[in-house]
């Protein structure tokens, strides 16, 4: 099997198991795949290399798309997601292959890639941690302002990239070097130590975790 | 039921006996040292259950050299080889916080008189 691996599924939820030596671990249940490869890029055609994996049940497939999935052989799904490997890579995965939860084993290390709960306009002390003004001492309607955001006549400007309030959260996370606790294809179920990002019910990609490629995973704990 | 129960399920364990707050229980511990593992015991009185399924966990509270003693595990835990009850108890809170205060002859719980 290939080195880079991935799989899409669908946070279950939270819950915890013990391991062996009677430690509670904490993890994350998702439903992952079956995913099927429905388009292979390679440098020829696209300039690139990746695969696409697609995964879920179509609710409705519009006439282009259902041509896309037609000329793989794959039934149309809900979600299509592209995946980079290497070019030696790409034999391991003809159009139409299945993948299931058993890519992964268990102790392997990948990171998840999800879109995080929108928690929409939010003050600063939300989304980045400001400590707020003084509680009292005369503080009036400003408990949870940011204070000062620049000097005066010079610059007469704010700087770029200032940090203040607005939209928090719904953008695309990715948690890196997380431990596979357990992996069910029987049941198409991934058991990821600790948490992953995104609500209940949504769509997270698993893939074999980029910062230890040829590196030996056994290392991490 | 909630989705993540059926991942529950073979984790949670039914050998247990139905113990309460207040019980004096004696929790059989495993204890791996290196290589070897052994049965430690811990006996005490129930001072608190909380949680549910997996994760719901006791305390167990002695008082060991007049030093008192609480120690926590998840009712569930495989380290946890056997549980005795030693004395039931008869009390009339949830949390037995309160003996924490007390010491001697006021740190005693009622016993349960079963019918």
């Amino acid at each position: 099997m290939a080195e880079t691996k991935g799989i899409l599924g669908r946070k279950v939820g939270m819950t915890q198991v013990f391991e062996d030596s009677g430690r509670a671990v904490p993890v994350t249940v998702v439903q992952a795949g079956p995913c099927f490869v429905t388009q292979v890029k390679t440098p020829e055609t696209d300039g690139y290399t990746a695969v696409q994996l697609a995964y879920g049940v179509a609710r409705r497939t519009t006439k282009p798309l259902a041509g896309h999935y037609a000329k793989s052989g794959v039934e149309p799904a809900r979600h299509l997601v592209e995946m980079r490997v290497d070019d030696d890579e790409l034999e391991d995965y003809p159009v139409g292959t299945e993948i299931k939860a058993d890519v992964f084993e268990v102790g392997d290390v990948v990171d998840v890639i999800g879109v995080t709960k929108g928690k929409g306009f939010a003050g600063v002390m939300k989304r980045h941690n400001f400590a707020g003004l003084s509680a009292t001492h005369g503080t009036q309607r400003k408990h949870r302002s940011p204070g000062a955001i620049g000097a005066c006549a010079t610059p007469s400007r704010v700087f770029k990239g200032m940090r203040m309030a607005g939209h928090l959260g719904h953008r695309r996370v990715t948690t890196l070097n997380l431990k596979v606790i357990k992996a069910d294809a029987g049941r198409n179920l991934l058991l990821i130590r600790g948490a992953v990002p995104g609500p209940r019910n949504g769509l997270v990609m698993i893939r074999s975790a980029v910062r230890l490629r040829g590196r030996a995973q056994q290392r991490t704990g | 039921m909630n989705p993540t129960d059926l991942v529950e399920r073979p984790y949670l364990r039914d050998d247990l006996p139905d113990f309460r707050v207040g019980d004096r229980i004696k929790v059989h511990v495993r204890v791996v040292e290196g290589e070897r593992e052994r049965i430690q015991l811990f006996e005490g009185i129930t001072i608190r259950r909380r949680g549910s399924k997996l994760s719901e966990t006791f305390t167990v509270r002695k008082v060991s050299f007049g030093i008192g003693v609480e120690r926590t595990f998840p009712v569930h835990s495989p380290m946890i080889s056997r549980i005795e009850i030693a004395a039931p108890g008869q009390v009339r809170r949830a949390k037995l916080y309160y003996l924490r205060d007390r010491v001697g002859k006021k740190a005693k719980v009622k016993e349960r008189r079963t019918v």
